[in-house]
C-alpha cells in the first residue's frame, strides 16, 4: 500500500534531535566497550553476551566476574599488579563472539579472557585464542568431545553430569523407559547420542528410548508432553532426561504442571535448568522434578554461605541466586590467580603450563584440581525442585562424601571418541589416538 | 527389598484403617522410636519411620505423616527431637503433640525424595480410604489404582460395600480391579471381570495396567487382555485425533492473538513493523508490574490482576506505539525498506531498556486459580489457560471487528486506508488517524501480551519468538483482511499440530514453511486477497 504523507515545516528540527540522540546513544556503548587502564594493571577480558536471546543467562557471569575481581584487588591484586576487568559485549551474536575475542586480545591486552555460554560461541573463538596464543576458561556444562590447548574447561563434561544422572534414575527410581527431550543443537544431541549408548549399553531397549528435538525458544508444548504422557504409560518406570534450553524451559515446565505429570509419576531430570531458570517459574506443581549439577546454592557450607553473603552484598540484591557456572567461574578465576603466582608472569603460555595441578577448594566443600585434559574434577550432585524454586539435594546422602569425578574430554561410550585421549602435559595433544598412537586422530 | 517392605506396610495400613486406628491404644516404646528414627537424616531412615509409624497404630500417626508430605516435619539431628510446624507456624513436638517455644536453631526439615513422597502417598491412601471425606476417600482410591498393592484388597472390598456414593464406589472398584489384575491367584472369573472394568474406564493407565500385567495368564484371560488392549487402542487413536483438533485451535488462537495487532499495522496500514513483538513484550511486563504492585499491596485482588492488567497494556502498548509513529514512522510512509530498518531498530532499543530496567532474566508472572489446571473431557485434557486464552481471543477479535465497523474511528481508518486523499478532502485528519490506527495496533498487540505472559516466558526476548510467525500469519491470510488473520491463523494452527506427532517439532515447522512458501507462490497475496481499487494503492 502506498501511503503518501505531506510533512509539515517541523519535521528537519525533530529529525535533527532524533539523530542527536542516536549519535550519543552509539557514543556511550562505544565509551562503555573499551575503557583504556594504566600500565601498572593487569587487564582480565570478559567475553559474555550482554544483549540478545543468551543475556539472560550470561550478564549474571558478568556480575561474578566484576565481583571476584574486586575481590581480588581488595587482596592486593596479583603479583603486586591491580587487576582490571575489560567487558565487552558480543551480543549472543556468534562471529561477534571471535570479533570481540581477537579486539580483547590485541587491542586490549588482555592476559586472560572469561567467557562464553553456548558452544556454538566457544567454538567460534577456539581460534582466535588459538592463532593469538592466549587463555579462555569456560565454566559452561558442555557435550565433551573437545579439548584445545588454550581454553580450560571448569564447567562439566558429560560423564560429571549426564551420566550420574542417569545412573541415579536407574539405581533409586527403577527407571526402563527413557525420554531424551533437548533443544535441537550441538550440546543436546551430543549429550542424547552418549545417553543413547550409555543405555543401551546398560541393556535398555531401544524401543524404550525415545529421542525428541524441539527448535529454539519453543513455546507449544502441547503436544510434546501429551506424546511423553502416552510415553510413559506403557506399563514400566519412565522418566524425562532434558536437555532443553534456556527459554524454552518455562513454557514446558507450565506445560507439565498444567497436565498433572507429576515427578512422582514420570520424573523430568534437567541439564540446563538452574536456580536462574527457575526464577522465572511457579515451582509448586513441579516439586519432585530433578536437575544435575556440580553446584547448588541451597548447599550448606561455610564456603558457599559466605560466597552468597559476598554475592549478595557486592549485587546490592540479597534475592539474586547463584547458580552452577558462576561457581565454575570462581574455580576457574582462582585456579588462574594461583597458576599465575606459581608461574609468576602473566605470560599465557606459562601460565598454561602452569595450570594443570593447581588445587582449588570448591564452594560445595572439596577441593577440585585442575587436570592434564584441561578439564576440573568436580562433584556431582543430584536435587529436587522445592517450591521455594531452590534444589534440595537427593544424591549424595551426604554432600559433605561426595565425590570428585574427573571431567572426560572424550566420551568412553561414543564410537568416534573412546579410543581418543587429552594430556597438555606428557602427550601435548587434545586428541591423542591411544590405538594408532598418533596425536590428531579422529577415532578408530 | 523395598516391594516386601512396602506392601508390609500398606498392610499394616490396611489393617489399621479396617480396625479405625484411633480405637488402638498408643504403645511408648515403638512410637517414640520411629519418631526418632527421622532425625537420621536419610532417606532410608525416613522411609523406614514412615512404616514403623503406620505399624505402631498411634493415633498421631497421621498427622506426623501429613507434616513430612507438606514439609512441615523438622528434626534436630543432635538430640534426635522432631517437631511438627503447624500450618499457622505453630511448633508442637512430633512425638507428644505438646506445644513447644522455637525450633532449636539446628532442625532442618526432614527431606523428601520422589521414593518417598510415593511411600507418604501409598501410606496416606491406606490411613485415607475410609475417611469421612468424599474427595480424600476418591483420592485414596486413586492412589490404591496407582500402586494396586495387593495387601490393600481387603479394606479397598470393604470401602466398596460401605460406598454410598458413586464417584466414589466408581473409584473403588476401578482400584479392586487393578488389584485383581496383578494377584497371581485371583481366579480367572474375577481377572475377566477386572479386565473389563478397564475396559470401560479405555484410558491410557488402563492400557498401561494391562500391558503391564504378568505375561502367565489362561487363554480365557489372554484373549480378553488382547481384546480390551485392541478396544482401548481403537478409542484413544480416535481421541488422539480430536486432541490434536484442539491442540491445533489453541495454537491458532496464540497465533491469532499475536497477528491481529500487526494485522492493523501491517495489514491495513501496511507498515512492516518489526517492533510489534516488542508490543506484546510490553504487554506482558505490564502484567508483570501488576501483579508485582497486587502482590505487595493488595494480595486479595491477585485473582483479578489479569482483568486490571488488559487495559493497562493496551494504555501503554498503545501510547508507545502512537509515540513511535510521530516520532519516527510518519516520515517514512511510502518507504518500506526504511520503514523495515527503522522498526527494527526501535525493537532492539525498546528491549535493551527493558533489559536495562528490569534486568535480563525472566520474570515471574504467576496463573490465576481460574487459569491453572485442566480438566478431561473423555480422554483428552483441556487445560483452563489455553482455554480462556482461545476465548480471549475471539472476544478481541469480535471487538475489533465491531470496532472497525460501527464505529466513526473506525469508519474513519478504513476511508483513510482505502483513499487517503479522497478521505482527507472529506475532512478527516488523516495523520490524527494514522496515528491512533498505529496506537489501536500496538494497544491490541500489548492485549496479545497479557494473555502471552500465561503460557510463555516473561523476558526481554518474548517478543522476537512471535514476531516471524505474527508476519507469517498475515502474509498468509491476505494482507489488509481481518477474516484472513483469522483463518490463517488456525489454518496454520491446526495443520502444524496435525503434522507435528509425525513429523516431529522441528521438521513440522519447517514444513509448515515449506507449504507457506509454495501457496504464496501460487497466490501471491495470501487466502483472501482484496480486490477492486485497494489493491492497487
Amino acid at each position: 500500500m502506498h501511503i503518501k504523507q505531506k510533512r509539515d515545516a517541523g519535521t528537519p528540527i525533530s529529525r535533527r534531535r532524533w539523530l542527536a540522540a542516536a549519535a550519543g546513544l552509539v557514543l556511550g556503548l562505544s565509551a562503555f566497550g573499551s575503557a583504556k587502564a594504566a600500565d601498572d594493571t593487569i587487564k582480565v577480558g570478559i567475553l559474555h553476551s550482554l544483549s540478545g536471546t543468551m543475556a539472560i543467562s550470561e550478564t549474571t557471569l558478568k556480575d561474578v566476574m566484576l565481583m571476584l575481581i574486586d575481590e581480588q584487588n581488595k587482596k592486593g591484586g596479583v603479583l603486586g599488579k591491580k587487576l582490571e576487568a575489560v567487558v565487552v559485549d558480543p551480543a549472543s551474536n556468534w562471529p561477534l563472539f571471535a570479533e570481540k575475542a581477537r579486539e580483547l586480545i590485541t587491542k586490549d591486552k588482555v592476559s586472560v579472557v572469561f567467557g562464553c555460554w553456548t558452544s556454538v560461541s566457544r567454538k567460534s573463538v577456539l581460534p582466535v585464542f588459538k592463532e593469538l596464543d592466549s587463555i579462555l576458561f569456560y565454566p559452561v556444562q558442555y557435550e565433551g568431545e573437545e579439548s584445545e590447548r588454550n581454553v580450560f574447561y571448569t564447567g562439566a563434561a558429560p560423564n560429571q553430569q549426564a551420566i550420574p544422572a542417569v545412573d541415579y534414575l536407574m539405581k533409586e527410581e527403577k527407571v526402563k523407559r527413557w525420554v531424551l527431550e533437548g533443544t535441537d543443537y550441538v550440546y543436546p544431541r551430543t549429550t542424547n547420542k552418549i545417553l543413547e549408548a550409555y543405555l543401551k549399553s546398560k541393556g535398555v531397549a531401544p524401543e524404550d528410548i525415545m529421542v525428541n528435538y524441539t527448535p529454539f525458544g519453543f513455546s507449544d508444548w502441547q503436544t510434546e508432553v501429551s506424546k511423553i504422557k502416552t510415553f510413559g504409560s506403557a506399563g514400566k518406570k519412565t522418566a524425562v532426561v532434558s536437555t532443553i534450553n534456556g527459554d524454552a524451559n518455562v513454557p514446558f515446565y507450565k506445560e507439565l504442571g498444567n497436565q498433572g505429570i507429576k515427578a512422582t509419576d514420570i520424573p523430568v531430570v534437567a541439564f540446563s535448568v538452574g536456580e536462574e531458570e527457575l526464577a522465572g517459574i511457579d515451582t509448586k506443581p513441579l516439586v519432585g522434578h530433578l536437575a544435575a549439577w556440580n553446584y547448588f546454592e541451597s548447599i550448606n557450607t561455610p564456603e558457599n554461605k559466605a560466597f552468597i553473603k559476598e554475592w549478595h552484598a557486592f549485587t546490592k540484591n540479597p534475592k539474586r541466586t547463584t547458580n552452577d557456572p558462576m561457581e565454575a567461574h570462581y574455580i576457574g578465576f582462582n585456579m588462574w590467580v594461583k597458576a599465575v603466582e606459581k608461574a609468576k608472569s602473566f605470560d599465557p603460555d606459562k601460565v598454561i603450563e602452569a595450570l594443570p595441578g593447581i588445587k582449588q577448594a570448591n564452594l560445595t566443600g572439596g577441593v577440585s584440581e585442575m587436570l592434564p585434559n584441561h578439564h576440573i574434577t568436580k562433584p556431582v550432585f543430584i536435587g529436587e525442585i522445592q517450591a521455594d524454586g531452590q534444589f534440595n539435594v537427593v544424591s549424595p546422602d551426604d554432600v559433605k562424601k561426595a565425590k570428585l569425578v574427573p571431567g572426560d574430554a572424550w566420551s568412553d561410550y561414543l564410537p568416534g571418541s573412546k579410543d581418543l585421549e587429552a594430556d597438555w602435559v606428557k602427550l601435548k595433544c587434545g586428541n591423542y589416538n591411544t590405538v594408532t598412537k598418533k596425536c590428531g586422530g579422529q577415532g578408530s | 527389598m523395598p516391594l516386601i517392605r512396602l506392601s508390609r506396610l500398606l498392610f499394616a495400613a490396611a489393617v489399621l484403617a479396617l480396625a479405625g486406628f484411633a480405637s488402638l491404644p498408643a504403645h511408648a516404646g515403638p512410637f517414640e522410636d520411629a519418631v526418632a528414627q527421622f532425625a537420621e537424616g536419610s532417606f532410608a531412615d525416613s522411609e523406614e519411620a514412615v512404616g514403623k509409624l503406620i505399624a505402631s497404630g498411634n493415633p498421631r500417626a497421621a498427622q506426623i505423616i501429613t507434616a513430612l508430605q507438606d514439609q512441615r516435619l523438622y528434626a534436630d539431628s543432635d538430640t534426635k527431637l522432631v517437631f511438627i510446624k503447624g500450618a499457622d507456624g505453630k511448633i508442637t513436638s512430633a512425638a507428644t503433640g505438646e506445644a513447644v517455644a522455637d525450633l532449636p536453631d539446628n532442625a532442618s526439615k526432614v527431606k523428601l525424595n520422589n521414593k518417598l513422597r510415593r511411600t507418604v502417598e501409598a501410606a496416606m491412601a491406606g490411613l485415607t480410604l475410609l475417611s469421612p471425606d468424599l474427595d480424600k476417600r476418591i483420592q485414596a482410591a486413586q492412589q490404591v489404582f496407582k500402586s494396586h498393592e495387593e495387601a490393600m484388597l481387603p479394606t479397598v472390598e470393604a470401602a466398596l460395600k460401605a460406598e454410598k456414593n458413586a464417584a466414589a464406589k466408581q473409584a473403588f472398584a476401578e482400584a479392586r480391579a487393578a488389584i485383581l489384575l496383578f494377584k497371581a491367584d485371583a481366579p480367572d472369573p474375577d481377572k475377566l471381570d477386572a479386565i473389563a472394568v478397564m475396559k470401560a474406564r479405555g484410558d491410557q493407565e488402563a492400557l498401561a495396567l494391562l500391558t503391564a500385567m504378568p505375561a502367565q495368564q489362561s487363554a480365557a484371560v489372554n484373549s480378553a487382555i488382547a481384546g480390551a488392549k485392541a478396544s482401548i487402542d481403537r478409542s484413544l487413536a480416535m481421541w488422539s485425533m480430536v486432541q490434536n483438533g484442539w491442540y491445533g485451535l489453541s495454537l491458532g488462537s496464540v497465533l491469532l492473538l499475536a497477528a491481529i495487532g500487526l494485522a492493523i499495522t501491517f495489514g491495513v496500514m501496511g507498515v512492516i513493523n518489526m517492533a510489534h513483538g516488542e508490543m506484546v513484550m510490553l504487554g506482558a511486563y505490564t502484567t508483570f508490574v501488576v501483579q508485582e504492585t497486587i502482590r505487595t499491596r493488595y494480595p486479595a485482588l491477585f485473582d483479578y490482576s489479569l482483568l486490571i492488567a488488559v487495559p493497562l497494556a493496551f494504555l501503554v502498548a498503545g501510547a508507545i506505539g502512537v509515540l513511535i509513529e510521530r516520532t519516527v514512522i510518519r516520515f517514512l510512509y511510502g518507504r518500506p525498506l526504511e520503514t523495515l530498518l527503522a522498526t527494527w531498530g526501535i525493537s532492539l532499543l525498546l528491549q535493551q531498556a527493558v533489559r536495562t530496567i528490569f534486568g535480563a532474566n525472566n520474570r515471574e508472572v504467576g496463573n490465576p486459580s481460574w487459569m491453572s489446571g485442566a480438566f478431561d473431557i473423555g480422554q483428552i485434557t483441556i487445560t483452563y489457560n489455553r482455554l480462556w486464552i482461545l476465548c480471549f481471543t475471539l472476544a478481541v477479535f469480535a471487538i475489533l471487528l465491531a470496532m472497525l465497523r460501527y464505529t466513526a474511528l473506525g469508519l474513519e481508518m478504513r476511508a483513510v486506508t482505502q483513499n487517503r486523499r479522497m478521505a482527507a478532502s472529506m475532512g478527516i485528519a488523516t495523520s490524527r488517524v494514522d496515528a491512533l490506527t498505529f496506537g489501536l495496533g500496538s494497544g491490541i498487540a500489548g492485549i496479545a501480551g497479557v494473555a502471552l505472559s500465561q503460557i510463555d516466558n516473561v523476558s526481554p526476548n518474548l517478543g522476537q519468538s512471535y514476531i516471524i510467525d505474527s508476519f507469517m500469519v498475515v502474509v498468509f491470510g491476505g494482507v489488509g483482511n481481518l477474516w484472513g488473520t483469522l483463518v490463517g491463523a488456525f489454518s496454520l494452527g491446526i495443520a502444524n499440530k496435525f503434522l507435528e506427532p509425525f513429523a516431529g517439532a522441528v521438521l513440522g515447522k519447517i514444513a509448515i514453511l515449506v507449504l507457506i512458501i509454495l501457496f504464496i507462490q501460487k497466490r501471491p497475496r495470501g487466502l483472501f486477497a482484496l480486490k477492486g481499487r485497494a489493491v492497487e494503492a
